[in-house]
C-alpha cells in the first residue's frame, strides 16, 4: 500500500486535475477547465470522439505535455514540474511501443534496469510478469515475432512490471480485431481487479468503456460532459451529447409546455402531448430534445398500459436474429428505431403499416436541444 | 510424399489430359517469363558491356603480360634448359640476338623494354641501346658479341629476370602492388624501403576513409535527427540545404574549400584577425590529409544523412515516450531506445560513405597535396602517366576485393538485411 497521506487532504484521491487548461497554439483551448478526481484503485475511462481532449489529458498526466494552466496532483503532490521518468506511472501505448530491438524479456527488464534493481530480482520480476499475462515461454522472442494480442499483453506486462500504482492506457486495444479486443477487455479488467492499481484508460469505443470502467468521463470539446458509472451514463444521460454518444438513442424534438412534480409536459412538433423527466430544461416555452432508448419503446401497446402513446408508421424491418430492428417515422422523425425482441408471440409488423408506440414516462428524458 | 498419398502414374501429378503437371505449368508460365526477361534484357546487356566486361578485362590485365614473352619467344624457348646459375649457353645467346633483331625490325623492342623496366628498374636503355647495335652481330660466338655491346649482359641475375619475364602470366603486378617482388631466382622478397609505397598508401586510404566515415556519422546524425523531428515546413528547407551540395559541381565545392582552408584563406585570416593564432602560426589545413578529410566529409555527408533520415522518420515518438514513462532519463531513452533503432541507417550510411571514400579521386587529387593522396590517385597515375596498366589493374583489383571483403565482414557483423538505404 502507498503511504497514508495524513492531514486534511483526502487520502483516497490518487489523481486530481485542478482547473487544468491546455492550448497548443495559444488560440484554441483543447482542454477547457478540467477538474477531475480519480480515486485509488479506480478504473476510470476517458471516453470521447477524436479531438475531444481526452488523449491530451492523458499526455499531461504522463508528463509528455505541459499543462498550460492549472495543476495536476499525484497523491497530493503537484507534478507539473516533475519529468515523466520520475512520475512512476506505467503506460500502455496505442501501438504498444515495444522496443523492436529488444527481446520480450529485455523489454520487461528495461524499467527495472533503469531503476537499478539487482539482476536476480529483475529476472524474478520479469518471470512473474510474463506469467501474469500468460506468456511464460515467449521471453526470448522479439516483439515482431508475436501476434497483435501477444504484443498487447507484453505491453501491459511492461507497464506493470515495475509495480506502479497508476497505469495509463491510451487506446491500447485499437489495433486488435473485435474478438481479441473483447477477450483483452476482460483480461485487463481482471488484472486491474487482482492488482488493485489505479487505471486511467482512454478510448473512443463506448462498449469498451462500458465493459471495463468503474467510472467514465465523457469528453467533448475539451470539457467533461458527464462523469458517472457506466450504468448511470447509459440510463441517465445528463445532456444530449452524452445521450447521443453512449448507446443508441432516439431523438424527438418538442417544446416544454409545463413543469410540475418532476415531470414535464412536452408538445411534440407533430402536436402530440407527451410526458418526460426534465433533466436540463428550465421551464415552459423552451425547446427540448426528448431522448428514448430503442429497447424501452413498445410497439402497439395496450392503450391503457402506458401514459405516452403516439402514432407512427413502420418504414423498415431488419432481422438481426435476437431482435428485429424496426425503423419508424414518428412525429416527423424518419429515423426512430425500436428494437422488437424476437420472443414468443412478438409483434409481426409489415413495412408501410401504421402502428402506435408507447413508453413509460421515466424512460423518456427531456434534454437540451443542440 | 506425393507418391504415397496421391495415386499417380509415371511419377508426379498429371493434368486431366495426361500431361505431367510440371511440364504444363512450365508451358503456361513460359510466356510471362519470356516477357519479363525481355524487359530486363536492355539493362542486363548494358551492365554486361559497361561493367562486367571492363572488370574482367582489368582482372585479366593484372596477371596477363605477353609483350616481353612475345618479343623474346626464341630466347624463352632456349632458356627452358638453363640451370639459372651461370650465364646461359650459346644457343640462348643466338636466340637472343635473333629476337633482338626481329624486335628492332618490327619495333616491339620499346614496349618489351618498358615492360621489363617495370620489374628491373633502369634496364630500358640497356635493351634499346643493345637493339640499336645488334645488327652488327652477324655470326657467333654470339655471347662474346653481345657482351661486347654491353658488359651488363654478363650478369646471371639479369638472365634470371629475363626468364621470369618471358612467361605470359605473372603475379608480378600484384607483388608490386603489395610492395613485394621476385628476386632473380623467382623467390618473393620485399621491395627496398624507398620503393615501398603501395601498402602504406592502402593503409592511409583505409584510415582516411574511416576518418571521413566517422566524421560523417558525427556530423550527419544530429542533422538527420533535426530533419526527422522538425515541423515539415522547416525540415523541407533544411533538406534543400543538405541536398544543395549534390546539385553543385564537385570541382566548385572542392575549390571553395581551398579558398576557405588554405594558409592565406578565409579561416586562417579570421583566426589571425581575432588573435587566436599569430601570423606566423597559420594553420596548414589544405594540401594535406586534413584537407582531404574535410573536403571529402563535406562531399559525402548527404550519403550519410539521407539513409539516416529515412530510418529516423520511421521511428515513432512513442518509443522514446514509452522509455521515459518506464523511468528512463532523456539520455537513457535516447541511447538505449532511439539510437539502436537508427543502426540500420547508420550502417547503410557508413558503408555507402566508406566505399565511396575508398575509391575517391578528384578531391584528394586537388586538395590532398602529398600526404592526402589516396590509392586511386596512384591508380590514375599508372593509367595516365606511367602507362603501367598491369600495375594499375592489380591495384584496382586489390581495391575491389578489399571492398568486397569489407562488405562481407559488414554482412557478417550487422547483416545486409538490416541495412536501409532509404
Amino acid at each position: 500500500m502507498a503511504e497514508q497521506a495524513n492531514g486534511s487532504t483526502r487520502s483516497d484521491i490518487h489523481v486530481r486535475f485542478e482547473s487544468v487548461q491546455k492550448s497548443y497554439d495559444g488560440e484554441i483551448l483543447v482542454v477547457k477547465d478540467l477538474n477531475l478526481d480519480i480515486a485509488k484503485g479506480e478504473f476510470l475511462t476517458m471516453l470521447g470522439p477524436s479531438g475531444s481532449g481526452k488523449t491530451t489529458c492523458l499526455m499531461m498526466l504522463a508528463g509528455f505535455e505541459p499543462a498550460t494552466n492549472g495543476e495536476i496532483f499525484l497523491a497530493d503532490r503537484p507534478i507539473n514540474r516533475v519529468p515523466p521518468h520520475k512520475r512512476g506511472i506505467g503506460m500502455v501505448f496505442q501501438n504498444y511501443a515495444l522496443f523492436p530491438h529488444m527481446s520480450v524479456e529485455e523489454n520487461l527488464a528495461f524499467p527495472l534496469e533503469v531503476r537499478k534493481i539487482p539482476k536476480g530480482e529483475i529476472a524474478a520480476k520479469v518471470r512473474r510478469a510474463l506469467e501474469m499475462v500468460e506468456l511464460p515461454a515467449f521471453g526470448r522472442r522479439r516483439p515482431a515475432q508475436l501476434s497483435g494480442g501477444q504484443q498487447q499483453r507484453v505491453a501491459v506486462a511492461r507497464a506493470l512490471v515495475f509495480e506502479p500504482e497508476l497505469v495509463l492506457m491510451d487506446e491500447p486495444l485499437g489495433a486488435l480485431d473485435k474478438q481479441l479486443r473483447e477477450q483483452m477487455q476482460y483480461e485487463i479488467k481482471h488484472i486491474h481487479e487482482n492488482l488493485g492499481v489505479t487505471v486511467v484508460y482512454v478510448t473512443h469505443d463506448q462498449s469498451e468503456a462500458l465493459t471495463m470502467s468503474n467510472r467514465i468521463a465523457v469528453f467533448n470539446d475539451g470539457v467533461i460532459q458527464q462523469l458517472s458509472t457506466p450504468g448511470e451514463l447509459y440510463e441517465e444521460p445528463l445532456n444530449s451529447f452524452v445521450a447521443q454518444f453512449i448507446g443508441e438513442n432516439n431523438r424527438i424534438n418538442g417544446t416544454v409546455r409545463g413543469l410540475e412534480n418532476g415531470i414535464c409536459k412536452v408538445e411534440l412538433d407533430s402536436g402530440d402531448l407527451v410526458e418526460a423527466i426534465p433533466i436540463n430544461v428550465a421551464g415552459a416555452g423552451e425547446n427540448t430534445m426528448l431522448s428514448l432508448r430503442p429497447e424501452r419503446v413498445e410497439i402497439n401497446p395496450d392503450p391503457a398500459s402506458l401514459p405516452n402513446i403516439i402514432p407512427g408508421r413502420v418504414e423498415e424491418l431488419i432481422y438481426l436474429g435476437d431482435h428485429i430492428r424496426t425503423r419508424l417515422t414518428v412525429a416527423g422523425h424518419e429515423d426512430f428505431i425500436v428494437k422488437v425482441p424476437n420472443k414468443l408471440g412478438h409483434q409481426i409488423l409489415q413495412e408501410g403499416e401504421n402502428a402506435t408506440i408507447g413508453w413509460a414516462t421515466q424512460d423518456c428524458r427531456a434534454l437540451d436541444r443542440p | 510424399m506425393a507418391d504415397t498419398t496421391v495415386p499417380v502414374t509415371g511419377g508426379g501429378l498429371q493434368t486431366i489430359d495426361g500431361v505431367p503437371l510440371k511440364k504444363q505449368l512450365a508451358r503456361a508460365t513460359r510466356q510471362s517469363k519470356l516477357r519479363a526477361l525481355m524487359l530486363v534484357a536492355p539493362l542486363g546487356i548494358f551492365v554486361l558491356v559497361s561493367f562486367i566486361y571492363p572488370i574482367v578485362l582489368t582482372l585479366t590485365r593484372s596477371v596477363h603480360s605477353p609483350v616481353f614473352g612475345a618479343a623474346f619467344h626464341r630466347t624463352a624457348e632456349a632458356l627452358q634448359s638453363w640451370d639459372g646459375k651461370d650465364l646461359p649457353s650459346e644457343p640462348v645467346w643466338e636466340a637472343f640476338v635473333a629476337d633482338m633483331k626481329e624486335a628492332r625490325a618490327n619495333r616491339t623492342i620499346g614496349k618489351a623494354a618498358t615492360r621489363f623496366n617495370y620489374d628491373v628498374p633502369g634496364t630500358r636503355s640497356l635493351f634499346t641501346r643493345t637493339a640499336r647495335k645488334i645488327r652488327k652481330v652477324k655470326e657467333g660466338p654470339y655471347k662474346e658479341a653481345v657482351l661486347e655491346i654491353n658488359k651488363k649482359w654478363g650478369d646471371p641475375q639479369l638472365w634470371g629476370y629475363i626468364k621470369q619475364n618471358t612467361a605470359p602470366y605473372t603475379a608480378g603486378f600484384y607483388l608490386n602492388a603489395l610492395d613485394r617482388k621476385y628476386d632473380y631466382t623467382g623467390k618473393i622478397e620485399r621491395q627496398p624501403e624507398v620503393r615501398q609505397i603501395y601498402v602504406p598508401l592502402f593503409w592511409r586510404t583505409l584510415l582516411l576513409s574511416s576518418l571521413v566515415m566517422a566524421s560523417c556519422i558525427i556530423l550527419g546524425f544530429p542533422v538527420a535527427y533535426l530533419l526527422a523531428h522538425l515541423p515539415l515546413r522547416i525540415s523541407n528547407l533544411l533538406m534543400i540545404l543538405v541536398l544543395l551540395p549534390f546539385w553543385t559541381s564537385l570541382l566548385v565545392r572542392t575549390t571553395s574549400w581551398i579558398a576557405l582552408l588554405q594558409t592565406q584563406g578565409v579561416i586562417n585570416d579570421f583566426l589571425v584577425w581575432v588573435g587566436i593564432i599569430s601570423d606566423q602560426q597559420r594553420l596548414q589545413m589544405m594540401f594535406n590529409a586534413t584537407g582531404t578529410v574535410i573536403a571529402m566529409t563535406h562531399i559525402l555527408l548527404p550519403f550519410m544523412i539521407l539513409p539516416l533520415y529515412s530510418v529516423m522518420k520511421t521511428i515513432q515518438p512513442s518509443y522514446v515516450r514509452a522509455a521515459r514513462s518506464l523511468g528512463a532519463t532523456q539520455w537513457t531513452a535516447f541511447w538505449r531506445v532511439y539510437v539502436p533503432q537508427t543502426l540500420p541507417g547508420v550502417g547503410a550510411g557508413s558503408i555507402l560513405v566508406f566505399i565511396l571514400a575508398i575509391g575517391y579521386y578528384i578531391t584528394p587529387a586537388l586538395v590532398g597535396g602529398q600526404s592526402g593522396q589516396l590509392i586511386s590517385n596512384l591508380i590514375a597515375y599508372h593509367m595516365q602517366k606511367s602507362l603501367n596498366w598491369g600495375l594499375a589493374a592489380a591495384l584496382s583489383t586489390i581495391l575491389l576485393f578489399g571492398v568486397l571483403g569489407l562488405y562481407w565482414l559488414y554482412n557478417r557483423l550487422v547483416g545486409v538485411d538490416n541495412m536501409k538505404l532509404g
